[in-house]
């Protein structure tokens, strides 16, 4: 008897709370739309406002339908892009074949163009490749591997150089301290260093006609470079937001390199599009020092069955200076 | 107290006579031309330096490397000793600490002279990234930059309250300094027992830092995938060499002062004589590492270790490989084995010798490696496959390495070299002995 007693009592006060809760809630809920009929009412008949469209044309409307935009919040397509994290769901990949190049290098002369590159720091480089006297010699193009696990961005003291998930490392040279160890991490040699203020003549008038000064981004190297900071191949981010392909892409004239996006599983080269598994799959595709465990994000296909002779590339080749 | 007078007469700081202020001027001289260099760098970049993207490290860095192995100094020849009991250091530790405290200074500035921003220095703290081997150096670098002060000061409160007696009447101001030094120091023996245990704690701390300074040294080069850093050798090859660098540092200071002072007294050839033989033992050990180092990837042959050690033996930097190697370590060994040669002045000649064989070992430490990536150096110009440091470099570098000898000058031009209280206690000890033996 007693027992049950307390039971009711519990089961009394459990049910008060309960209901207390939803009092409160159902409360504070009717004052919020009891306000806003408030304002409707308030507001309804103050008349007509002239407003102008996009396109620039005057109308009028009620003022009542007007509503102010709440700008501390940003909108919802606005917050998502951060330059550190990069595209949503993207993870880009390169794969040069090397069986088609011929040192022609536009990619390189497109690459120095675009980016601003003065002097004889061209990040793109075609490689004079022959390992041994016994083996045949090729012709090998290299951009920044954008490894999946960079040796750069572990060594980076300040966080200037990142990985990002769409998987392109990129430099903030605004945070750069110049301390040059990424450069000696690197096993590709593909950082270069602006030893001095960088020479980018055009670019810097340009940027200044269009009072750009402030543009830097991670997402554009070379514009501007920084004196005291490192540049490197950024797999064109600028260019790929327009849908565009890298330039190195779209400059050479014989299609070694494809670009594209391992999620997708395609690549193209602007002229044909692939699937990036079956190709690599079909011409035993490769990278360069897997041993290392960087991961790169570009791969080679092996130069076999070559189109044009190895001989035909030595007429661009200059063993000490890279193309103006 | 008769003893402390005449202690204290011998032992106090003296004035410089024309020698020291011709030496002082010119090392201030040297500064100049380095800081006017530095500043040019500043303004132009680092196009005055004969730095590239290949050889993207150079003089400064091994430099830098100089002079923490020189700082190590302060953990083998104070600690090491002290721990061992080996009670002839006294007479030698105060110049071994002020050494280390003048490298280890040296070692903060030169790093931030190799910077492309020196400008963004704050970026170390603000963003610093635990991962990174140079944050890694920037916590340890100013660790060991106290526990090395520390390590000068506290021995020196008795000594500061002598002086500052001492001095009373004679340098009223200097005498003032001295005391306010002095942290009050009476000589109590409370304040002799806090004295006691914070040295102890001190002098045991040192050992992990000193080791971890130089370890991390070794690992900002052997996290690298390069050929001729990536090996597991390297910490400890960095420690031992850097006993060498400290111990040969020690003996050329520890000369020219005995001599410049006249502490023949104080510092007799007994001392050379064991310091020449420690020096052997850490050459020794430092050979043991350097024949891990060469010897066995040669056995080995991968292609790359075989091309960049061929370039130490028979290469371009084969003068001063064999330089470094015979003359910074094998001839030391041999002059050192023989009682003639472990004399005050041939010690000073082989100290000269290796500690200039200690300077061009870490340059070809820093240098050749990089100068044999993994992929051929092509489509640069000519210059760029080779290094070697340009004139504001070396004026730079002149300039750091003169601005380690002021700090050690004015060190020592305030601070008794000797110990004062340390000496007094342990003549009287040995008096004591005496009169009870007989």
């Amino acid at each position: 008897m007693k027992n049950n007693n307390t039971n009711s009592r519990r089961k009394f006060l459990d049910k008060g709370l309960k209901l207390g809760l939803i009092t409160a809630i159902g409360a504070v809920g009717l004052t919020k739309i009891a306000s806003k009929l408030n304002a409707k009412t308030n507001e309804g008949s103050t008349g007509k406002m002239e407003l102008m469209t996009t396109d620039g044309t005057i109308i009028e409307v009620d003022s009542s339908e007007v509503m102010e935009m709440d700008h501390s919040k940003k909108q919802p397509h606005e917050e998502a892009y951060d330059v550190r994290e990069g595209m949503p769901n993207r993870k880009f990949v390169m794969v040069i074949d090397l069986a088609k190049c011929k040192n022609a290098l536009k990619c390189q002369v497109a690459c120095n163009k675009q980016h601003y590159i003065t002097g004889d720091h061209a990040w793109l480089k075609v490689y004079k490749m022959q390992e041994d006297a016994d083996t045949a010699p090729y012709w090998m193009p290299t951009t920044c591997m954008h490894c999946d696990q960079p040796a750069c961005v572990t060594v980076c003291p300040v966080d200037a150089t990142f990985k990002r998930r769409d998987g392109l490392v990129l430099i903030d040279n605004e945070r750069c301290i110049g301390c040059r160890f990424c450069m000696a991490a690197c096993p590709y040699s593909t950082r270069v260093f602006n030893w001095k203020e960088p020479n980018q003549g055009e670019i810097t008038m340009l940027m200044d006609m269009e009072n750009q000064t402030e543009h830097h981004s991670p997402e554009f190297t070379g514009l501007p470079s920084v004196k005291g900071t490192v540049d490197k191949c950024d797999f064109c981010p600028h260019a790929i937001k327009e849908n565009v392909l890298p330039h190195c892409v779209t400059a050479c004239p014989n299609g070694v390199f494809y670009f594209g996006d391992k999620y997708e599983d395609t690549v193209t080269n602007g002229e044909e599009t692939l699937r990036l598994s079956k190709l690599l799959e079909d011409k035993h595709g490769y990278r360069l020092m897997e041993g290392l465990g960087t991961k790169p994000s570009v791969f080679y296909l092996p130069p076999v069955d070559r189109l044009v002779d190895f001989k035909e590339g030595l007429e661009s080749f200059t063993d000490f200076k890279s193309v103006d | 107290m008769k003893n402390y007078e005449k202690l204290l007469s011998d032992l106090a700081p003296q004035k410089f006579g024309k020698k020291g202020v011709i030496w002082t001027i010119s090392l201030v001289v040297l500064i100049v031309l380095g800081i006017i260099a530095y500043i040019d760098q500043i303004i132009r970049g680092q196009m005055v330096t004969n730095m590239n993207d290949y050889a993207l490290w150079g003089v400064y860095i091994s430099n830098f490397v100089f002079f923490v192995a020189t700082s190590f100094v302060g953990t083998v020849a104070v600690a090491v000793l002290r721990l061992t009991n080996n009670n002839w250091r006294t007479p030698i530790v105060r110049i071994a600490e002020i050494i280390a405290v003048a490298a280890i200074i040296m070692a903060g500035i030169t790093i931030t002279i190799d910077m492309g921003r020196p400008d963004r220095l704050l970026n170390l703290f603000i963003h610093a990234r635990m991962q990174s081997p140079i944050t890694w150096d920037v916590i340890i670098i100013p660790t060991s930059m106290m526990v090395c002060l520390l390590l000068l000061y506290f021995p020196l409160l008795p000594d500061f309250g002598l002086l500052g007696k001492y001095y009373q009447d004679t340098k009223p101001t200097l005498s003032k300094w001295y005391k306010r030094l002095s942290l009050n120091w009476t000589g109590s023996d409370a304040q002799k027992a806090i004295q006691t245990k914070s040295i102890h704690i001190i002098a045991i701390l040192i050992i992990p830092v000193g080791f971890m300074l130089q370890t991390i040294d070794a690992w900002l080069f052997s996290t690298l995938y390069r050929v001729g850093w990536d090996s597991t050798n390297l910490g400890a090859y960095f420690i031992s060499g850097a006993s060498v660098a400290g111990i040969g540092a020690l003996v050329c200071v520890v000369y020219v002062l005995q001599k410049a002072y006249k502490l023949e007294d104080y510092i007799t050839d007994l001392h050379f004589d064991k310091l020449g033989k420690f020096l052997v033992l850490v050459c020794l050990i430092y050979l043991y590492f350097n024949l891990n180092e060469y010897l066995i990837p040669q056995l080995t042959s991968k292609k790359g270790a075989t091309t960049h050690i061929n370039v130490l033996l028979i290469g371009d930097y084969a003068p001063l490989f064999w330089f470094v190697t015979i003359g910074g370590l094998v001839i030391p060994v041999i002059v050192l084995l023989f009682k003639q040669g472990r004399k005050p002045l041939p010690m000073f000649l082989i100290g000269l010798l290796v500690v200039a064989g200690s300077w061009w070992k870490r340059y070809l430490i820093v240098t050749p490696t990089l100068l044999h990536p993994f992929l051929p150096i092509q489509g640069v110009p000519e210059e760029w496959r080779h290094y070697f440091p340009s004139l504001h470099e070396w004026a730079i570098t002149i300039g750091t390495l003169a601005m380690a000898l002021l700090i050690i000058t004015i060190l020592v031009r305030y601070v008794p070299i000797v110990p004062i209280q340390k000496t007094a206690d342990e003549q009287e000890a040995l008096e004591l002995n005496k009169t009870t033996k007989s």
